[in-house]
């Protein structure tokens, strides 16, 4: 509850605190991760069931607020509140001002929590619709080239997958005996037959399917990524396409369970056509942003493909990979951002060199995007392995197919810092400060935590197990009636 | 026993001192720290090797969970056996002196305090790799490597083209790393578990499929290839040779190359019940061994003399593999380590005196302006020819005799691959410190010897080199101290207390036609460049078959043109035409329709009477015309 009013009241306050605003907008943000280690600390390791239920009535005795806690739950929260408050003290810099950036970039943080909290459909659909608008402000005001174009097509598409799960959850509501309520648990436990299940589930996949971006629905991605402002794109990548990921592991699959065996080679289909497609493309790329979104096009797909697989080492392979995304998204495209403010520009080609001036900068740099290319003792490593795994033992072709990331990711990551980094000095470089006290903190942590999850990654794989443990069974008993 | 945790931290420790406070220390400092982190691990390592030797069972140690999921379970975990004994005393004995060496040679780098931190990151990563007790902590060590490597290749980051070769050593190594990867997938699928005790075990083995068992020796041994640089996987090494002349040593040569050898010994359980892919290692092995051969003959880098060299020598490791002989194929990996070391190092001398020449035409005569580095790099060449009771004589015959058992065809193309290192070796040997130098005026002026700290490991190595053989001598000579090296593996191996032996007749046979294959080499070699003082031909001046094996027979632009290139393309058509024309294109043109639609209504209500009534009477028509129908 407080997760959720907290940042949106920040942000309010924020919207109209002049000068003051960004530090408000932080201090809210700040508070709200210092609420989420509270409930990391009240947490029940060990307990799979939903833990700290807030619940009350909302529009009607039908429509509750009601939030809760579980394993999954509160990595995502631990994720959306420690970015948030990165992403927030990012944009902090000389050239921002504007408090209500800040004020959007808190109320999100607000809505996302919102999102990760909803143990009710109708709430879970109002802060998914929530957290569209500030993202939207945020791309079409601050973004660059094309920008209203790009936000518009990216606001028009997600806002129609959206509506096809508004659809989904009302049908499933008018099945219900009279006195229904959109309560998970009771939405949940509808029983549908296949073919209503594949409905309703194309609905709501619909939905999480635009978001992650599954192919071949992710043509609003890269622009959005590329012309976005930097903390729009790290909000985007970072956060918002967990919404979807996390959306198929708690909704989509407990659901809709009679479908599965119908969407299963679908989606790992599609995330590992996704995996080669991003990575294949992101070899050529020349803007740094737009490689960085077509790479994040390959690893959603593997990580949406390793949920479908429904088992243990599939979807806790994915809460890791989609923790650690986060974050070396977050240091690449704040890597980027200080390239191009120092050097002008962030195409490779016109830059080079770079490491020479500001050799801490190179270092981190370098650890980030040894994490992104999930090098041993980085954060991608675990994960990656769990997801790979877990397809190659769905099916062979599938894994080696997406085991051809391990390549292609190397090729596209360090070819881009080769060329922004190494070789001579080329470009608007030879003036470029090595990173200043606030950039050094914020890309200290960054790396601390790349190297951290790393080393022991057991920690978040514990506090996900039992519930993701819960959720497959819980989708496993309706198959196994079914079969 | 915790010792074990020593070993690995003790250079991790080195890493984090000199990649944080190394740029406020002075130089010297930096690198003794760095230097005495190996040694704390190559004390260690002896103390171990010491209780070892009384007491032969592997000393394990469990730390966390590191990666729990489902049924998959995997700790960090460390096991040091008789195996991982001597490769540890590898890795950090001679580690230790590259390191020492390196403080002299590297001293006036400005990036001296990183290739410290660097090496010291290769050191830790190095024994991860050997001291792992499962698949995944090898792994671990595996990639570490590989990442260390490539940061060592590029460490003069504003060389583009050294760039690039880091770059392509990293991509071809995980190239490799796929293949291992996979393997270890189907590892954990059949056995449930990655320990190497628990996979490892011969009584399990019997109930998997044999095929299974050789799709996981194929796998395992296509991360080998990558690493070990073998056939089509080789051609990064010789580009690494971009970097500091030490990396060339540790890395490319003594240590992390050879993890290949160590994965398969390590394995040699699931070796042994594959005839196929026994026969797949040693195919590759050959084929490596003899074509590298056949590209030294005619490199002018020193250099890359060297890498070849190293390559071929690779082959031959994976040859005794493939003939079962896992104790030769240690006995050359050990003895490659002391005299390939030793080579690298002495033309890292030289290279230093001649202020970074590399290309032995413009070297010559250097043998009494550097006599340290001659005599050492004599010794070392004479080693790696398998001169009699040179260390190379004594693996390398060894491993002769092996493959003589298993084929007699395959070991006369053993012989010759030998007598082809015998060539380029000694070309390399005579061209460098024989004749009239060639460099410029200023070069020659400067010319000197190396001082102390890189010449001492250039005669500790060169020691090793000559003396290496009496680590597993053959009974022929002496029947009390034989066979060290088998007797001190075979309890981590489970091998016979004592080898199956050729007649001694037979044996003496073999090393007669041995040796005088290396001394038709020898008397050719001489013939041609010190009694014809013959220097090699200008790049322009080639033709026929040299100038297609001094191009390396082309395989990089046969690579380039077959894969490199239809990726790029891949690319650009996926992005351009599928993803922009098409899939974007398409869900632009809903938007478009929409646009369209919205025009078309819009025109339809222009206010004017008679469309209204026209649209009204339309759609009464339409109205009783479909009742009617129906």
């Amino acid at each position: 509850m407080e997760l959720i009013l907290i940042p949106i009241i920040a942000g309010f306050t924020a919207a109209f605190a002049g000068k003051w605003g960004r530090w408000v907008a932080l201090l809210g943000s700040v508070t709200a991760l210092a609420i989420t280690f509270g409930f990391l600390n009240k947490f029940q390791m060990g307990n799979g069931e939903f833990q700290m239920i807030w619940d009350r009535i909302w529009f009607s005795s039908a429509i509750h607020f009601k939030t809760g806690i579980d394993g999954i739950t509160m990595i995502m929260l631990l994720l959306t509140n420690v970015l948030g408050v990165l992403i927030l003290a990012s944009a902090i810099n000389k050239t921002n001002r504007n408090p209500v950036l800040f004020a959007l970039i808190v109320g999100m943080q607000g809505a996302l929590n919102g999102v990760f909290l909803a143990m009710d459909g109708i709430m879970f659909y109002i802060f998914w619709e929530l957290a569209l608008i500030p993202i939207y402000f945020i791309c079409a005001m601050w973004g660059e080239g094309n920008r209203f174009a790009t936000t518009l097509k990216f606001f028009i598409y997600t806002f129609i997958g959206s509506l096809a799960m508004l659809a989904s959850l009302i049908y499933l509501y008018n099945k219900m005996p009279a006195g229904g309520t959109f309560d998970y648990k009771a939405l949940l436990a509808v029983n549908l037959t296949e073919t209503e299940a594949i409905w309703v589930g194309a609905g709501i996949l619909l939905a999480f399917a635009v978001k992650i971006p599954l192919l071949p629905l992710h043509s609003w991605q890269p622009d959005t990524y590329t012309e976005a402002p930097t903390a729009g794109s790290m909000l985007l990548s970072a956060i918002m396409l967990k919404m979807g990921l996390y959306g198929l592991i708690r909704w989509f699959f407990p659901i809709v369970p009679e479908a599965v065996l119908f969407y299963i080679p679908l989606i790992i289909g599609a995330g590992i056509i996704g995996v080669l497609y991003g990575a294949i493309i992101a070899i050529r790329q020349t803007d740094m942003k737009r490689l960085v979104a077509f790479s994040s096009l390959s690893h959603v797909g593997l990580i949406a493909a390793g949920i479908a697989t429904l088992t243990m080492e599939g979807m806790q392979g994915a809460i890791l990979q989609m923790f650690s995304h986060g974050i070396n998204i977050f240091g690449l495209f704040f890597a980027i951002d200080i390239i191009q403010r120092r050097a002008g520009t962030r195409e490779l080609g016109s830059i080079g060199g770079i490491a020479k001036q500001a050799p801490r900068f190179a270092a981190l740099f370098l650890i980030v995007v040894l994490g992104a290319t999930a090098v041993p003792f980085t954060n991608g490593f675990p994960g990656e392995l769990l997801l790979l795994k877990s397809v190659f033992n769905y099916h062979t072709v599938w894994g080696i197919c997406a085991g051809l990331t391990i390549i292609f990711c190397a090729v596209y990551m360090l070819r881009m810092y080769q060329m922004s980094m190494l070789g001579k000095e080329k470009g608007d470089v030879y003036l470029f400060p090595d990173l200043a006290l606030r950039e050094l903190g914020l890309m200290g942590i960054t790396v601390a935590m790349v190297i951290g999850i790393g080393i022991y990654p057991q920690w978040i794989l514990d506090i996900c197990g039992p519930s993701v443990h819960k959720t497959i069974l819980t989708i496993q008993d309706t198959v196994g009636v079914l079969k | 026993m915790e010792n074990l945790l020593w070993i690995i931290l003790s250079p991790l420790a080195g890493f984090a001192i000199s990649g944080l406070a190394g740029k406020y220390l002075p130089k010297g400092t930096t690198g003794w720290i760095a230097s005495l982190a190996v040694l704390v691990s190559f004390v260690l390592s002896f103390s171990l090797f010491n209780g070892l030797l009384s007491n032969p069972a592997a000393i394990k140690k469990e730390y966390f969970t590191f990666i729990g999921s489902g049924n998959f379970h995997v700790n960090f975990a460390l096991s040091v056996d008789r195996l991982t004994a001597m490769m540890m005393l590898i890795v950090t004995g001679i580690g230790f002196l590259i390191h020492v060496y390196s403080i002299s040679y590297m001293h006036s780098d400005e990036g001296f305090y990183k290739f410290f931190a660097f090496l010291n990151l290769f050191i830790f990563n190095m024994l991860i790799l050997i001291m792992g007790s499962n698949f995944l902590m090898l792994f671990f060590g595996w990639e570490g490597v590989g990442l260390c490597s490539y940061l060592l290749i590029g460490f003069w980051y504003q060389n583009e083209a050294y760039g690039k070769a880091a770059r392509k050593a990293f991509v071809m190594n995980r190239i490799g790393d796929l293949g291992l990867l996979i393997g270890i997938f189907l590892i954990a699928w059949q056995f449930g578990s990655l320990d190497y005790d628990k996979v490892l075990d011969p009584a399990k083995l019997v109930a998997i499929a044999p095929g299974m068992i050789t799709a996981i020796c194929v796998l395992l041994f296509i991360g080998a290839m990558g690493k070990s640089a073998q056939i089509p996987l080789y051609t990064w090494l010789p580009d690494a040779m971009a970097g500091p002349t030490p990396v060339s040593a540790l890395i490319h040569a003594a240590t992390m190359v050879t993890a290949g050898i160590y994965l398969v010994v390590r394995t040699h359980v699931l070796f042994d019940m594959s005839v196929f892919a026994r026969e797949f290692v040693l195919i590759i092995g050959l084929c490596t061994s003899i074509l590298a051969a056949l590209i030294g003959l005619k490199q002018n880098d020193i250099k890359k003399v060297l890498a070849y060299s190293t390559v071929s020598q690779l082959g031959f490791m994976f040859i005794a593999l493939g003939s079962q002989a896992y104790v030769a194929a240690m006995f050359h990996l050990t003895t490659h380590a002391f005299f390939k070391a030793l080579l690298f190092l002495g033309s890292g001398s030289v290279i230093h005196a001649l202020d970074g020449e590399q290309d032995i035409r413009k070297m010559g005569g250097l043998r009494k302006a550097m006599p340290i580095t001659f005599w050492t790099f004599l010794l070392g060449t004479l080693a790696i020819c398998g001169f009699p009771y040179f260390s190379g004589f004594f693996s390398k015959d060894e491993i002769l005799a092996e493959v003589y058992k298993h084929n007699v065809v395959l070991w006369a193309l053993c012989v010759g691959s030998a007598g082809l290192t015998c060539i380029y070796m000694l070309r390399v040997l005579i061209v460098t410190f024989w004749g009239t130098f060639r460099g410029s005026e200023e070069q020659k002026h400067h010319l000197h010897e190396s001082p102390a700290l890189i010449t001492i490991p250039l005669v500790i190595l060169a020691v090793l080199s000559v003396f290496g053989g009496i680590l597993n001598l053959p009974p022929l000579l002496s029947d009390s101290i034989a066979h060290g090296m088998h007797h001190f593996l075979s309890p981590a191996l489970n091998l016979a207390e004592v080898p199956e032996e050729l007649s001694p007749l037979s044996q003496l046979n073999l090393v007669v036609v041995t040796v005088v294959v290396l001394a038709l080499a020898f008397w050719y070699v001489r013939h041609k460049y010190i009694a014809k003082q013959v220097v090699p031909e200008t790049d322009d001046a080639m033709s026929g078959m040299g100038k297609v094996m001094a191009n390396k027979f082309y395989v990089d632009e046969i690579f380039d043109a077959s894969l490199v290139e239809p990726i790029e393309k891949t690319s650009d058509f996926t992005y351009k035409w599928l993803d922009r024309k098409w899939i974007d294109g398409l869900v632009n043109s809903f938007g478009k329709i929409a646009n369209a639609m919205s025009n078309l209504y819009g025109k339809m209500q222009n206010g004017n009477l008679e469309y209204y009534l026209l649209y009204m009477v339309a759609g009464i028509i339409l109205i009783v015309g479909y009742n009617l129908m129906k």
